[in-house]
C-alpha cells in the first residue's frame, strides 16, 4: 500500500482500489456477421468473493461508452479519481452488495479499454485494426460474456444485469442461454432501436467519417484522429442521455426560477458565433472529453451494435417468442423523463415477457434526469434494486447451504 | 400470516398451481401467500411505491400499473383467476374492469362494500348525509371510491352482461356470515364477495 492510498480515505461501502485482469481466448470466435475472430482479449473486473458452489455471481453488461470499470478506484496516487461507471450500485451494502455477490464487468468486444478491438494490432499486419475489425452485435458479446463465465467456472448468473445497451444484452442472455441464468435485470432499454434512435447514430456516424482526420478508419497509421468528430458524435449523444428537465436545472441557476436553462457563460450576449450560453461550452468539454478518451472506431461499431439489435429476427418478429425458453425470472425498470429508450419501450419488453407467461416485476421510476438516470443514485430505484437483489441473495446463499 | 379476512375467505376458490392476476396487490401478501401455500405463478398490478417495494421485498411478481387505463396488454384467458379486492368502487369504468376481468381470467373475484348496507341506508334516511363507516371512512370530497354499488347493482349487471354467478358470499366486517345477511344479503350485508365467470 503506498502513502498516497493511506492519505485517502475512501467511503466505507466502496469496492475500494480495484486491478483489472485481462484473459486470453484462443479459441475461434464465430461471429453474426459471418466472420470470426481468432483470439481476443477481455478486460474484466470483479468485485467480491465467489463463493463455493459458484451460485453468487453478478454478470453488469455496460452500455456504449461503459467498460469494465464500473466500481472502486485505479490509482492511489490520484486524488481527484472519479470511481467506476457503476459505483452506486456495487459495494458493501449497496444493491450489487459485494458482501453477498461476486460482481463481473468486462469491457465488451471491440471496445476501447484493454479488450481487443480495432484499437488492437492486428496480429496478421502488426498494425491496429482499425476498420477490418469485423462488425460485432449483442450477440457476438454474449457470446464472448458466456466464454468468460466458463473460464471463471460460472455455470450460472445469480442475476445479468444492464442498462441501455446494457439492457439489450440481459435480454441476448435470457434468449441465447435460459439456463445460464436466474434473474435478468433490464433497465432503461428497448426491444430493439426506432427510428429516431437509428437516426441519432447515423448522425454520429456521420459526424465521425467525414472528419478529414478520420483517413478511412486508418487514423492511427497518420498519429492522429478525428477528434472534431468524435466530439460532435459525443454532443449529440449526449443530448439525447439528458432530458430538457435536467438541461433547464443545470444550466438554470442565475435567475430567481430555471430561466429555461439559458444561464449565459460571460453574462452577455456576444452578438457573434461564440459561444454565449454554458450548455454551449458544456457540450464542447464533454464532447472533446470523450473524444480523447474514446476510440472512434470502437464508437462506430458500438452504435452498430444497437442499430443492429433485434431479438426477434429469429422469432418472426415476435418478442414473445423470443422469450419462450427463457427460465429467468425478470425485472424491467424505466424512467419517466427518458426520451430515448421511453418507458413505452420497456412496457414492450414487459408485454412481450407477459404474453410469454413470465415471472415479470416493472417499475416506472420517476425521475427528471433523462436516459443518463439508469446510471444515477435515485433512491426509489437503488432502493427496489437492493430489495430485488436482496431476495436474489437469500436464493443463492439457500443454495449454498 | 396475518391475511386480511376477505382474502383468507377467497383462497378456497383459487386452485393450486395456477395462474393468479391480482388487480391492486398492494403489499403483496395475498400473492405471497398464495404461491407459499398453492404454489400459484402470480402477478400483481399496483401502482403505490410503497406498494411496489414491499411486493419486491416479498419476491412477489409486480407490474407498476395504472389498471383504470385498462388490461389491453394481458392476452384474453391468460390467467386462471383475476382477483379486485375492494377496489372496484375506486375505478372510472367498473363494467368496464369487470369486462376486461373476464376476458383475461376464466374466473374472477371481486370484493366490494354493500352500500346497500342498512346502517348506510339510516344514515342518509335520518341525517341527510353521505354514510360514514369503519368500511367508508372517508368525506364526501377526498373518498377514494367513485362507484358505490349495491349487491342488487351489481347481480344486475351480473344478469344483463350474462355473466355467470359461481359463488357470492356476503360477509360482516369480521367476514362471518350470519342468518339475517344470508336471507336478506343487500339489507344486512357489509362486505359483498363475488366468485363470476362468463
Amino acid at each position: 500500500m503506498s502513502t498516497a492510498a493511506a492519505t485517502r480515505a475512501l467511503p466505507a461501502d466502496s469496492v475500494g482500489y480495484v486491478v483489472p485482469q485481462k484473459f486470453h481466448f484462443d479459441e475461434p470466435l464465430p461471429l453474426r456477421s459471418g466472420r470470426t475472430l481468432e483470439h481476443y482479449d477481455l478486460m474484466v473486473e470483479t468485485y467480491g468473493t465467489l463463493n463455493a458452489d459458484r451460485s453468487n455471481a453478478l454478470l453488469i453488461c455496460h452500455a456504449l461508452s461503459g467498460d469494465h470499470h464500473a466500481a472502486g478506484y485505479h490509482d492511489p496516487s490520484n486524488p481527484k479519481e472519479k470511481p467506476g461507471w457503476w459505483d452506486c450500485c456495487i459495494g458493501p451494502g449497496k444493491p450489487f452488495d459485494t458482501r453477498h455477490f461476486f460482481v463481473v464487468c468486462l469491457n465488451n468486444l471491440g471496445g476501447c479499454a484493454g479488450s481487443t478491438g480495432p484499437s488492437s494490432l492486428n496480429p496478421d499486419t502488426g498494425k491496429p485494426f482499425g476498420p477490418d475489425f469485423p462488425i460485432i452485435t449483442v450477440r457476438d458479446w454474449v457470446s464472448a460474456q458466456a466464454r468468460l463465465a466458463d473460464r471463471l467456472g460460472i455455470d450460472c448468473w445469480a442475476a445479468v444485469i444492464g442498462g441501455s445497451l446494457g439492457g439489450m444484452q440481459v435480454m441476448r442472455w435470457a434468449i441465447s442461454y435460459p439456463q445460464r441464468l436466474r434473474h435478468a435485470l433490464i433497465i432503461a432499454a428497448a426491444p430493439k432501436l426506432s427510428a429516431q434512435n437509428i437516426a441519432f447514430n447515423e448522425v454520429a456516424r456521420q459526424s465521425i467519417m467525414s472528419d478529414p482526420d478520420f483517413h478511412q478508419g486508418r487514423y492511427y497509421d497518420f498519429g492522429t484522429y478525428p477528434k472534431r468528430g468524435v466530439t460532435l458524435a459525443r454532443m449529440v449523444g449526449h443530448i439525447t442521455y439528458l432530458s430538457d428537465t435536467s438541461l433547464r436545472e443545470k444550466f438554470g441557476k442565475a435567475g430567481r426560477d430555471s430561466n429555461f436553462g439559458r444561464d449565459l457563460r460571460d453574462g452577455r450576449l456576444s452578438f457573434g458565433f461564440d459561444v454565449d450560453f454554458q450548455v454551449q461550452s458544456y457540450l464542447q468539454y464533454k464532447g472533446e472529453t470523450f473524444s480523447s478518451r474514446f476510440d472512434a472506431n470502437s464508437y462506430l461499431l458500438m452504435t452498430k451494435a444497437l442499430d443492429y439489435f433485434d431479438p426477434t429476427v429469429d422469432y418472426d418478429g415476435d418478442l414473445s417468442k423470443a422469450f419462450a425458453a427463457s427460465t429467468c425470472k425478470f425485472l424491467v425498470m424505466s424512467f419517466t423523463s427518458d426520451w430515448r429508450f421511453a418507458p413505452e419501450r420497456s412496457r414492450e419488453i414487459v408485454d412481450a415477457l407477459l404474453k410469454a407467461r413470465k415471472d415479470v416485476s416493472y417499475l416506472e421510476i420517476e425521475a427528471a434526469e433523462g436516459h443518463d438516470s439508469f446510471l444515477l443514485p435515485i433512491p426509489r430505484y437503488m432502493q427496489a434494486l437492493q430489495a430485488y437483489l436482496g431476495r436474489v441473495a437469500a436464493e443463492s446463499s439457500g443454495a449454498a447451504a | 400470516m396475518n391475511l386480511r379476512a376477505d382474502l383468507l375467505l377467497i383462497q378456497d376458490w383459487i386452485a393450486p398451481g395456477s395462474r393468479v392476476l391480482d388487480l391492486g396487490c398492494g403489499d403483496g401478501a395475498f400473492l405471497a401467500h398464495l404461491k407459499a401455500t398453492k404454489g400459484v405463478q402470480d402477478c400483481g398490478l399496483e401502482i403505490d411505491a410503497d406498494n411496489i417495494f414491499k411486493c419486491l421485498q416479498a419476491g412477489v411478481n409486480v407490474v407498476e400499473q395504472d389498471m383504470d387505463k385498462g388490461l389491453r396488454n394481458f392476452d384474453t384467458g391468460s390467467f386462471d383467476t383475476v382477483v379486485l379486492a375492494h377496489t372496484l368502487q375506486a375505478l372510472h369504468r367498473p363494467d368496464e374492469i369487470v369486462e376486461e376481468m373476464l376476458r383475461v381470467g376464466r374466473n374472477c373475484i371481486l370484493t366490494f362494500p354493500n352500500f346497500a348496507y342498512w346502517r348506510h341506508r339510516l344514515s342518509l334516511l335520518t341525517e341527510g348525509r353521505m354514510p360514514k363507516s369503519p368500511q367508508l371512512p372517508h368525506e364526501w370530497y377526498d373518498t377514494p371510491n367513485l362507484h358505490h354499488c349495491t349487491i342488487s347493482d351489481f347481480d344486475r349487471l351480473c344478469r344483463s352482461r350474462r355473466i355467470r354467478l359461481l359463488q357470492r358470499t356476503v360477509v360482516d366486517d369480521d367476514h362471518r356470515s350470519t342468518w339475517p345477511m344470508r336471507l336478506w344479503p343487500n339489507l344486512f350485508g357489509i362486505n359483498a364477495i363475488y366468485h363470476i365467470t362468463r
